[in-house]
């Protein structure tokens, strides 16, 4: 094994939370390699960033072009082949560029891919074992791989703690000119539509009722507005109720749709995948109401019951209307 | 347009608990519900109505056993032309580049323009299709959750981060790896099923998919499964016993001490 990166992403000259929590990863990968932060951006982009990496990594990579301003995975990927040693270990966030880049650029390079890691256990000649969720995160599974030819490990945000201290003094070190020409691409970026705007705002809701699959039907939504109405919530839902069309995407909580921060969270018939929970912030007080009792949903909640959420929400309903 | 969708079976999480067995080689598999992976689904929807819409044909594909058939008719019965299992001994064991493997000589035996898969399955790692595309040097583009047809390209648009969309122009051939939510996939009854029962659907093994043994099967595997488990995390929630009248008391009480009743 040569040397360990880590992909740093940025959005508007700023990096993200994830850069701090690869240092962790790359540590639980090594911590006797050398970790290289590699940045790119356009000029302004890569600059700013490069030099907010440099404080948590030693040895920051920056290749800077206007073509690169926004991640196309379709152009970074062989850009990347080209500048990584041979053997080397990619670190990177699972996210929409991580799934774009990652198994791509494993087999481009002749590595192996590890996909949404949680937790990594060290290199041991020339193996790597890591864990990863199956299932929806209903159960985990242990791993082993080949990483004597390197490797790309997609990392879980959030599952490794971040390390905020800083003050690694790192030398930033321009790789443009190794890069260059930058290679056509038979993929082009042509814009980004921003997420629609619904009639209910639930970023600032402090009550949110939220309903999942448990629902089964869209006959059956009006069991939780009715209940959010007698308790002052609003409603908001997980992905597959979106998918169904049943709700508005604007009030779906998760990576791919809203990050919430509400005081009161009540999460009923929903699974709780690490994509759902991702856009649950803040810690807020969580009761959850699955029929599932392995439901992943039950580990991060602070209240569980084990039932139907359309036998429960009515008589939650009723309840709180007697008190009234 | 000719299109190949792979698809794979897959333990249905929303109908099953999923649990480890005893020795933690594997989840317990008696009286699983299995079903097509549900990303598969979407896939499979889309290019049945780019087909409509552009002429064409829809192949689905899959790498498993012999139960995995059912998936395949399944998906022939909600509109795909044909069907094909690739199945061997020699391909158990395979990692992801090993099920990309096997799936490129496919491609490499068809003319198909575009390949879709699902953006997730049961194993969580989204990775056959950017796999395959690269084993192809074909365009790749991952959680796709739009489509519109062009002259020798498509016009894709990416689910990213909060809700953002993300459109691209992507050359063909290309893969694609398609996003829950895209359209809104047909419901399959009994009858179609049954229309479909009798189509003979081919199955290639390792000699006939045409690509180098030490492509797949588990000697290439550079990721092998250890053991399953399921970790100690801590308390997790204080879990309500009792009637539900007793339960639905608890929680207003909790909900007026944390606020959640205004």
């Amino acid at each position: 094994m040569s040397e360990i990166f880590a992909y740093i992403l940025h959005k508007n000259g700023k990096a993200d939370d994830t850069a701090m929590e690869l240092v962790a990863a790359a540590k639980k990968v090594d911590p006797a390699v050398p970790v290289t932060a590699l940045v790119l951006g356009s000029a302004a982009d890569a600059d700013a960033v490069a030099g907010q990496a440099a404080n948590h990594y030693k040895k920051v990579w920056k290749v800077a072009d206007a073509a690169l301003s926004h991640p196309n995975a379709e152009l970074i990927r062989p850009v990347l082949q080209k500048i990584l040693p041979p053997g080397a270990i990619l670190l990177m966030p699972t996210d929409s560029f991580g799934m774009d880049l990652g198994p791509g650029l494993a087999v481009k390079m002749g590595g192996a891919y590890l996909a949404d890691v949680v937790n990594l256990h060290g290199v041991n000649a020339g193996k790597l074992v890591a864990d990863r969720q199956e299932y929806s995160g209903q159960v985990y599974v242990k791993v082993e791989a080949d990483v004597s030819a390197g490797a790309v490990i997609t990392c879980r945000p959030g599952a490794f703690a971040a390390e905020e201290a800083g003050g690694a003094g790192g030398a930033v070190e321009d790789k443009t000119a190794a890069a260059l020409p930058l290679p056509a691409v038979k993929r082009t970026f042509v814009k980004v539509v921003a997420a629609e705007v619904g009639d209910v705002d639930i970023t600032k809701s402090e009550v949110l009722l939220s309903v999942g699959r448990g629902i089964e039907s869209e006959d059956n939504l009006p069991v939780a507005f009715d209940l959010a109405k007698a308790m002052g919530a609003d409603v908001s839902c997980s992905r597959p109720i979106v998918d169904a069309k049943w709700m508005e995407k604007s009030r779906q909580v998760g990576t791919s749709g809203q990050t919430v921060k509400p005081k009161v969270y009540m999460a009923m018939g929903i699974s709780g995948a690490f994509q759902h929970l991702g856009g649950l912030k803040g810690n807020p007080f969580i009761l959850a109401v699955n029929k599932n009792p392995k439901a992943p949903i039950f580990q991060v909640a602070d209240v569980g019951v084990v039932g139907n959420i359309l036998e429960f929400m009515p008589a939650l309903q009723e309840k709180i209307e007697e008190g009234k | 347009m000719e299109i190949l969708v792979c698809v794979k079976r897959v333990p249905d999480t929303a109908e099953n608990e999923i649990a480890v067995n005893a020795s933690g080689s594997d989840i317990v598999r008696d009286d699983v519900v299995y079903s097509v992976n549900e990303w598969d689904n979407y896939a499979v929807e889309e290019a049945i109505q780019i087909r409509d819409r552009v002429g064409g044909s829809v192949t689905v594909v899959t790498v498993g056993d012999a139960d995995s058939e059912e998936i395949l008719r399944r998906e022939m019965a909600m509109g795909a032309d044909n069907g094909m299992l690739l199945s061997d001994p020699a391909f158990a064991g395979s990692d992801g580049q090993g099920i990309a493997s096997i799936i490129k000589g496919v491609v490499d035996q068809g003319k198909y323009d575009l390949v879709l898969t699902g953006a997730l399955a049961d194993d969580g790692a989204g990775q056959v299709g950017g796999m395959l595309a690269a084993l192809l040097d074909w365009p790749y583009a991952s959680v796709v959750n739009k489509i519109e047809t062009g002259d020798g390209k498509l016009t894709v648009g990416r689910e990213v981060e909060g809700g953002n969309q993300e459109i691209n122009e992507i050359a063909l051939p290309c893969v694609l790896s398609i996003q829950t939510g895209i359209n809104e996939p047909r419901y399959v009854g009994i009858r179609g099923i049954r229309k479909v029962a009798s189509v003979e659907i081919p199955c290639k093994g390792k000699d006939a998919c045409g690509m180098p043994a030490a492509t797949f099967g588990a000697a290439s595997a550079k990721v092998k499964k250890l053991n399953y488990f399921v970790p100690e995390l801590g308390a997790g929630a204080e879990m309500l016993g009792g009637s539900l009248d007793e339960q639905v008391e608890k929680v207003v009480e909790l909900l007026k001490a944390k606020g959640g009743l205004r």
